[in-house]
């Protein structure tokens, strides 16, 4: 392993909404060039950490770095560390009034700087690396789902943040549908781009992350590698979750 | 081959019983038409006071006497509307945006965008307008407008900016505040993304309403001339108590008809897209 600052650190973060309190000290250790699969229950704060990690929401306690900077000081500004992060959700949330090239470029033009020409073009190359060629001017109404989340991916990735946060990108689509946008994310993984993904689909956390951290009532309560924490899980809450996940015939 | 020329038989079949129900429906809607209207007209026209009303409010003559004048009026009423238009659409916007931002650091201003709202909607245009054309220049203070006209836009201003707040507000809280996130996950500042993402969305929703407001804005400027100034309806009640004939009122109406109808008709336009979208 390098010896340069992880791209992402989290440390002893907390976050309740009223008095739930929703992440109870969370450490996590994200290097450069890995990707660190997130599973666990629903509701036990997946998605919020990642928005935390975005400083979209803002955490109670603890604190986050990125390439060993810390960012979840008052002192910074939220906008430039947003700037260097992408985030995809666990619905699309695309913008429905712009056409997918509209929605890609959007970031590009004005939180990046690039003129309309080099954004579009970047835009361009982006949505065609994805299979999106010749949707450029399709409105997200006018996409199926899996296209939807393959722009999607596209917009947070065009940015060139120094890593790439991803909620769930595929649970909101029909089964068929979640092949080509795994394949996006592999991709992205080939290139060597650090990830944090959310996930339900277990195969695909065990192909693509180099670690898996299980996420239980607030705390990581194990984590490392795929095929230690998902094939011969330590902890008794890993195990039940996983039995479940079985049980429910998602394995 | 035998198969698609029974399906295209039957669709033919189809399409011409389709043809048939449209056609009768079309039949009972004119026959009905025709024989409401034509009553209510044949109503009207054998009523005993009919020959005195149609000298009194349709005569042609004191039209073509009248018009000339009305129609310099309605120029006033059309000048206005413009500029009270653009004021209200700016005002109510900076106003919407007020009242919908969340940084703590703006609460007093909030504050007075609720009041500002409250007291303008709540406030009959009237009232308000008669307030500020008279109660202006009693202060007499430098610098301040005293020309009726202008006071009169003020007050219309003023009102209707408070409506027009509240329809772009009720717009903007439409859109999800995923929206918001997603903008903001885009590296955009919340200004750029209320600019880019939020409010080109939120107008779209509510661009009927807005348009349906300024509808109303160009009757009631017609509420002006209480405070003095010669538009369509006050020249044209002066023609009528001079000539005691109110046909110069029917011009006045037909005038305000002119703009109101099309405008109308661009909201219907835009509620079927709004719908469709
Ligand atoms: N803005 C909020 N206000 C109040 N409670 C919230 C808010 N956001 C999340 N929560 C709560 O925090 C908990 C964790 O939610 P979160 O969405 O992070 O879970 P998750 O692991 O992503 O679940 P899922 O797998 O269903 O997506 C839930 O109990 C949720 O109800
Ligand atoms: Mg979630």
């Amino acid at each position: 392993m390098s010896a340069a600052a992880p791209v992402l650190e989290v440390r002893g973060v907390t976050k309740a909404f009223g008095t739930r309190q929703v992440l109870r000290g969370i450490d996590m250790t994200v290097d450069e060039h890995r990707a660190v699969a997130l599973i666990g229950a629903s509701g036990s704060g997946k998605s919020t950490l990642l928005r935390c990690i975005d400083l979209l929401e803002e955490i109670d306690d603890g604190d986050v770095f990125l390439d060993g900077e810390v960012i979840t000081d008052p002192a910074v500004k939220p906008v430039e560390i947003r700037r260097r992060l992408g985030l995809v959700f666990q619905a699309y949330n695309l913008f429905p009034h712009l056409t997918a090239l509209q929605n890609v470029v959007l970031g590009d033009r004005r939180a990046h700087g690039f003129s309309k020409a080099e954004a579009e073009e970047r835009g361009r190359v982006l949505l065609a690396r994805f299979g999106l060629e010749g949707r450029e001017h399709d409105r997200p109404d006018n996409l199926s789902g899996g296209q939807q989340q393959r722009v999607a991916i596209a917009r947070a990735f065009s940015g060139r943040p120094r890593a790439l946060l991803l909620d769930e990108v595929t649970s909101a689509l029909d089964p068929e549908l979640v092949g080509e946008v795994l394949a996006a994310v592999r991709d992205l993984k080939a290139e060597g781009m650090t990830m944090v993904i959310a996930t339900h689909e277990m195969s695909f956390a065990r192909e693509v992350a180099d670690e898996v951290a299980f996420l239980h009532e607030g705390r990581i309560v194990e984590s490392g590698p795929p095929e230690r924490v998902l094939e011969q899980p330590q902890r008794p809450e890993t195990r039940r979750f996983l039995s479940r996940l079985l049980e429910a015939g998602r394995i | 081959m035998a198969e698609s020329a029974l399906i295209s038989d039957r669709r033919l079949e189809r399409e011409a019983a389709k043809r048939r129900q449209a056609r009768r429906g079309q039949a009972i809607a004119v026959v009905s038409s025709v024989v409401v209207l034509g009553g209510l007209a044949a109503w009207i026209l054998t009523s005993p006071g009919w020959p005195v009303v149609r000298e009194t409010f349709f005569s042609w003559s004191e039209f073509k006497n009248a018009f000339p004048e009305v129609l310099e009026g309605f120029w006033l009423d059309v000048k206005i509307f413009m500029v009270v238009e653009v004021a209200v659409l700016i005002l109510g916007l900076a106003i919407a945006l007020i009242r919908t931002s969340r940084a703590p650091a703006i609460f007093p201003i909030r504050m007075l965008g609720t009041v500002w709202v409250d007291l303008f909607r709540g406030v009959p245009v009237i009232l308000l307008i008669y307030l500020i054309g008279f109660g202006v220049p009693a202060l007499q203070l430098n610098g301040l407008p005293t020309e009726p006209v202008v006071l009169g836009g003020i007050a219309l201003t003023l009102s209707y900016s408070a409506y027009v707040a509240e329809v772009y507000r009720a717009g903007i809280d439409s859109v999800h505040h995923s929206q918001h996130d997603a903008a903001l996950a885009v590296g955009l500042t919340h200004g750029q993304a209320m600019r880019h993402v939020i409010l080109p969305q939120a107008v779209r929703r509510v661009a009927a309403p807005l348009l349906n407001d300024f509808v109303s804005l160009q009757k009631d400027v017609a509420l002006i001339s209480t405070i003095g100034p010669l538009e369509a309806y006050r020249i044209a009640q002066i023609i009528q108590g001079e000539n005691f004939n109110y046909t110069p009122l029917i011009a006045a109406a037909l005038l305000y008809l002119a703009v109101t109808v099309p405008l109308a008709r661009v909201v219907d336009r835009m509620g079927g897209a709004g719908a469709v979208r």
